[in-house]
Order: C-alpha cells, then structure tokens, then sequence
C-alpha cells in the first residue's frame, strides 16, 4: 500500500481548495460587464458579538445584516430597496464586537472611521455605548446609524449633525407600556418596577411612572428596584415584590438577566399575585416558551417579529432570515434591517440630486434628515430629534402558550400610533410626558 | 414580619452561593498562595457544563431527580479536567515566583478560557431550568421560597461542616494545614508539598464548577458570567480573610445578609452595601476577619 506523507496530503486539499474558490471568482470574472463598478462603500457595523447580550440582541442583529447587505449587494431585496448596494455601489461590511468598556467601543470607533476607513458606521446596542460614541462622531464626522440603544438623551441633549437612529427611543415603549397596562387595569391602585441599574433601565422606569402619573395620576409606585446589570440572581428581588400589592410590575429587563428573571420568578409564584409587563419581552417568548405565564404582557421595541404586518417586505425578510438560520427574526433582527435600509434610502435619494454619482457624507447626511421610508415592520419617519431621531408605530400584545400547537403566541395585540406613544420634535421626552403628553394623537 | 423573614431567607440563599464559589478560592490562596482570577472561569465552565449535561439528560425523559446528581458530576468531571489542565501546564512552571507574576498568569488564563468557553459553546445563551422548576416552593409566613434556593443552604451547610470536618480529622487536612503555616518547613518535614498543592488545586476548581453548576438551573447561562462571579468571590474572600474557611463563611453570611436588607428596605444602596461592608472590614481589619497574624521572616 503507498503511503503519503501529512505535507503532501495537505498540499493536495489546498490546491484543491484554492481551485474551487478560484472557480467562482474566474466564473464572474468572465462574465462581468465591462464597465468598471461603484467602488465599495465600507460600512463597520457593530453588535455584541460575545458576552451576555450576543445571543439574543447582537447576534440576531449581525445575521440580520448579514443577509441585508447581501441582498442588497444582489439587488435581491423586494421594492422599494430593488437597486444594488447604495445607489448601485455594493457594501463592504466589517464587523467588530461591542463588547467591553465604552471607553473601548470609542476607541474602536476611532479606529474604524480613521485607521479602517469606513464609509459610515451602523453600530450600537447598550445605551451607553451610544452616549459615549455620539460626541466622537460628531467630531470625527462620520455618519452614523444607532441601530438599538434605546435611551431617549441621544438626541434631547445636544444637536447632532452626522448622528441618526432609525428605531424610535424607549420613551415610546414605556407609554405604549402604561397605555396597555391602563386598558387592561383601568382601576389600577399600585405598580412595581425591576429594572436594570444603566441608563437603558433608569430611563425606561421614569419614563414609565412619568406616563402613569399622566394616565392615572391615583396609581401609586410600590417598589422601584435596580439590580446591578447581568445581575442573575434576583432572590431578594422577587421577595421584595413578593412583599407588595402591586397588580402590575413594570420591567424592561433584556437579555439573560430577563431569562433568568422569567424563571426565578415563575418558580416562586410572582405572576400569580402581579402581572409582569416586559417592554423588551419578545426576545424571549420563543426560548422560554411555555416558562411564560399566559397573561404576560410583551413589547417589542415596535410592532415586530409576531407583530409585524403582514407586508411583502416583512413576509420576504422573514423569509429570507428563517430560512438562513432556522428561527424566526426577533426585534434586534428587525432594528437592524430597518437601520441599513434607512442608510440606503438616504444613500440613494442623495445619489438621485446628483444624476446617480455617488453622494458625499454630508450630502447623504443631508438626504437623511426627516427622511421617511418603510421597515419590514412599520413606516419610520425621521421626525423628532432634528429629523434624526425614527418613530414609528408600537404594538403591544398579551403572551398566551399555544399548548395545542406547542407554539408562543402574542394575543390581544393594541397598536398605537407613533403620535400617540412619542413626543413632538419641539419637546424632550422628560418634558412632554411631565406636561401630561400634550398634542399625543391615539386614534 | 413578612420583611423580616424575606430578609433572612434571602440573605442566607445569597449567602450560600457566594460560600459555595468562594471556598475554592480561599482555598486555593490559603495553600498556594495563588489568586486565582481564573477561578471565573471554572464557575463559568462549570455552569455550562451543568447546562448541557442537564440539558442531554432532560431530553431523553429521565427522572427529575437524576438531574441533580447530572449536576454534581458535571461541575466535578470539569473541575478535574480543567484544575489538572492549569496546574500541570501553566501553574506548576511559576511556583515560588512572585506573586503579581501569578496573579497575571491566571488573569491572563481567565480571558482565554472566557474565549475558549465561546469556541465551544458559542454565543447563544444556554438554559437548563428543569433541576430548579421542577424542584417547587414552598410558603413560610405568606412568602413563597424555592425548595431548590433553600436546598442550596442546605448544600453550603454541609460543604461548611466536611471541609471543616476534612482539614482537622483526616490526615491530608493535617498535611494541608502544615503547608498553609509553613511551606518550606512542611516540605523539610517530608510533606510532599507538589502533590499538595495538586490535589489543593483539583478541589478548588471542582469547588469553583460546583458553584457554577448549581447556579445554572437558576440562571440563562451566557458568556461572561465568570465575570461578575469572581469580583463578588473576591469580596467574600477578602472581608473574611484570605485563606480562611471560616472567613469565606461568615464573609458570605455578611455579604448574602447585607444585600438582603438593602435590596428590603434601601434599593438604592445594594450595590453599595456589599462595597461598604467590605471596606468597613478592611479599615479596621486590614487582613480580613478571621485571617491569622504572620509571622515576620528574617
């Protein structure tokens, strides 16, 4: 028998491996039209790629980009996104992990706009990382695009020029909260809260208690708790709730701390006496299942995944990621199809002024602002915040285990409009739910 | 009088947990003189371990009651393989070498296991709640309590009383003890202080998965979790004194008794108290509560 060596078996599979992929490249370079193409536009996108919030935010948002900019780069993506890549150029993403300090997300910001050269960053989902980054935008010049931060203070703080956020703040999930909270309880005397103690659960809480004390000013707060983030172990804080009359428990716990919650709190009968309200629940329903009590009541950062309408967009992106990774797309999959396409109707409606060229920075900054567009969920219009900030509409829904079909589902759907659930652009978030929600239009 | 009784109950839980990850590191300080960052990681592994093991077991329909013993042989079977692993390839090269240069080693050890721990489990949270559901509750004076939390009490009760047991009746207790007063004169004595310091190691990391893998039907385990674990470890460790069981004990009751009351009665200071007590401690005594005076070498 004729033996090989391990060097010369090795050789064999990476010539072979170098043909096959020179296959494909030869295959198109052959057929290629001749006229040189758009150069790439490169777009650093960033997500949580490990740590606690990769599973159920960052990687869903990565694989939602994933198929995004490869659809668009085909020109496969349904109308009205049908032209290639932005205005024509295709996109050349880099991914890079959000884990760690904000101070390292500002340094690795720095180093994808100025070292990596990227065209636009699409990037963010801890509200810190986007309060930290936004000043170095705004000084490095470099478009960027929020993708699922949430904290209202974005925009309300200070003007920004090359900053966008295509998803509506938490401000809007935190009155589309009290507004469900109140049509289920319209005689509610007491609530609780538990929220993560950062920016995103602060600022979720005061906006929530802000919108009750205007809905119904008789509701008095029982507990408001702040575990420490990635906290996982809540004993003392489902005793402490345990200990109140709260009918309702407000949370916008996200990650596996909401997991963790969930199933702690189900174990020690809480859902019995209060009924949970989890602003950022439905990144959950699929992986807990039947470990939610029926009767829960579920948000999702905007009418997605089971709340989205039944549009060609949302049927083919649902299409698309289920059939890519084997489960159906969560809100951070849908925050972040709706912020490249945000890029893209900017990126193209600055290319059409100018004949099809390809825009400037500032000429696409320019298209952006108050731009309107649709999402595979909802229609966002870029209304407050200077034009830069999104809103869009929210639905909210109760969770019910379809034990017959072994299946979550969200049933008793409201959808608000985004009038009614987001301030006006002339008024912070603080200031119109203190002065009552004026001008909030819910028909 | 429902507070009250919250308080205690919740305070004793937390307690029991910290107990349990932090007595693998006392431990190990106490012996080697080692501060093992890489502790972290051990719970971490050990928590997905547990997760996994749980999650096999639980598919094929078995007994809810085997699921507990999955645990336990899950956080020991990784606690062996990786406390063989570290100290074989890594630990044993630095012995007698200062201690920052340790302590650098298995800081530098805890961030590639965080990575190593993704190479093989992913990013994807795993869940394994059937050990910790199935378990049930039970009420005492209106206030609902997990059999599993109250369970785990009673486990950090035991492992107290046999390591206490451990040290002071059997003869491996007695050779650990004349390592941890004196190395050198312990190894002029006949004491094999390398294997010593082996086996010390094995049951640390075992300690250190145990703890994970007992914490795993509660929580969704998701990488990084090592982290938040070993900074709380720490703080045990350092109000009750390095290398002191009994420290590692009372410094959880304080801890676990503390938060309690925070979370109960001032939400606010949660975080904080755990912070204040330790450095409280720290200020009046610098070595920890029950940290023995040493003696000045010449």
């Amino acid at each position: 028998m004729q033996r090989t060596s391990v060097g010369a078996r090795w050789a064999r599979r990476i010539s072979a491996a170098l043909l096959f992929t020179s296959l494909p490249v030869a295959a198109v370079a052959q057929t290629a039209p001749a006229a040189p193409a758009a150069p790439p536009v490169k777009l650093g996108i960033v997500t949580f790629l490990t740590g606690p919030a990769a599973g159920p935010f960052g990687i869903p948002g990565r694989n939602s980009a994933e198929i995004m900019i490869e659809m668009l780069n085909a020109g496969k993506v349904p109308a009205p996104y049908a032209s290639v890549g932005l205005a024509g150029a295709p996109i050349l993403p880099k991914f890079v992990d959000e884990a760690g300090s904000s101070a390292n997300q500002v340094t690795e910001f720095r180093n994808l706009v100025q070292r990596d050269g990227m065209n636009a960053v699409v990037g963010y989902i801890s509200s810190g990382n986007c309060l930290a980054v936004a000043p170095v935008a705004e000084e490095l010049k470099a478009l960027t695009v929020f993708w699922d931060c949430g904290t209202p203070r974005i925009f309300e703080e200070r003007p920004l020029k090359y900053v966008f956020r295509a998803t509506p703040h938490a401000t809007m999930d935190n009155v589309a909260a009290a507004r469900y909270v109140l049509k289920k309880f319209p005689d509610l005397a007491s609530f609780s809260g538990i929220n993560q103690n950062y920016a995103w659960g602060q600022d979720s809480w005061r906006d929530f208690v802000a919108a009750m004390k205007a809905l119904a000013p008789k509701a008095t707060v029982d507990k408001e708790l702040f575990p420490k983030l990635f906290a996982g172990e809540f004993g003392a804080e489902i005793s402490a709730l345990l200990t109140t009359n709260s009918k309702v428990v407000h949370s916008s716990f996200w990650n596996g701390d909401l997991e963790s919650f969930i199933v702690q709190s189900g174990a020690r009968g809480l859902p019995a006496r209060s009924t949970m309200v989890y602003t950022a629940g439905e990144t959950a329903m699929f992986r807990l299942g039947a470990k939610i009590p029926d009767g829960t009541i579920i948000g999702a950062r905007g009418p997605h995944g089971v709340m989205a309408p039944d549009t060609p967009l949302n049927k083919w992106f649902r299409g698309v990621y289920e059939d890519r990774f084997a489960t159906a797309p969560t809100y951070p999959a849908y925050h972040m199809a709706q912020s490249i396409l945000g890029l893209k109707s900017a990126w193209d409606k600055a290319a059409a002024t100018k004949g099809g060229q390809q825009p400037s920075i500032d000429e696409v900054v320019k298209a952006f602002e108050g731009l309107e567009f649709e999402g595979p969920s909802a229609r966002i219009r870029m209304a407050i915040g200077n034009g830069h900030q999104g809103i869009a509409d929210i639905a909210y829904g109760s969770f019910r285990f379809n034990k017959a079909e072994n299946k979550a589902e969200i049933v008793d759907i409201v959808r608000y409009p985004a009038e009614c659930v987001n301030p006006p652009d002339n008024m912070t978030s603080t200031a119109w739910l203190a002065a009552g929600m004026p001008g909030a239009k819910c028909n | 009088m429902i507070t009250v009784i919250a308080i205690v109950t919740d305070g004793l839980v937390y307690a029991a947990w910290l107990f349990v990850v932090a007595i693998g590191l006392t431990l190990i300080f106490g012996v080697m003189k080692i501060l093992n960052v890489a502790h972290g990681a051990f719970y971490a592994f050990g928590a997905y371990a547990a997760a996994t093991a749980i999650g096999l077991y639980f598919d094929r329909g078995w007994p809810v009651v085997g699921g507990y013993l999955v645990v336990a042989i899950a956080a020991i079977a990784i606690g062996l393989v990786m406390g063989y692993i570290l100290e074989r390839v890594f630990l044993r090269r630095v012995y007698g070498k200062d201690e920052v240069v340790v302590v650098l080693i298995t800081y530098a050890l805890f961030l590639i296991l965080e990575d190593v721990l993704i190479l093989i489990w992913g990013t994807d949270g795993r869940s394994a709640y059937q050990p910790y559901t199935e378990a049930g509750s039970f009420t005492v004076g209106g206030l609902p309590l997990s059999v599993y939390d109250i369970g785990l009490v009673g486990f950090a009760g035991l492992l107290a009383i046999a390591s206490t047991l451990a040290i002071k009746r059997t003869t491996f207790g007695r050779l650990l003890t004349a390592v941890i007063y004196d190395r050198e004169t312990a190894a002029a004595f006949g004491v094999n202080v390398s294997r010593v310091y082996t086996v010390t190691f094995l049951v640390g990391a075992v300690l250190g998965a145990l703890g994970g893998a007992l914490t795993a039907p509660k929580i969704s385990v998701t990488p990084g979790l090592g982290v938040e674990v070993i900074v709380l470890a720490f703080a045990v460790v350092a109000i009750g004194g390095m290398g002191s069981m009994e420290g590692a004990l009372v410094g959880a009751l304080i801890v676990g008794l503390f938060r309690a009351g925070a979370v109960h009665l001032v939400p606010q200071l949660e975080l904080f108290s755990i912070y204040a007590v330790m450095a409280l401690v720290l200020v009046f005594r610098p070595q920890g509560l029950f940290s023995r005076a040493q003696p000045r070498k010449i």
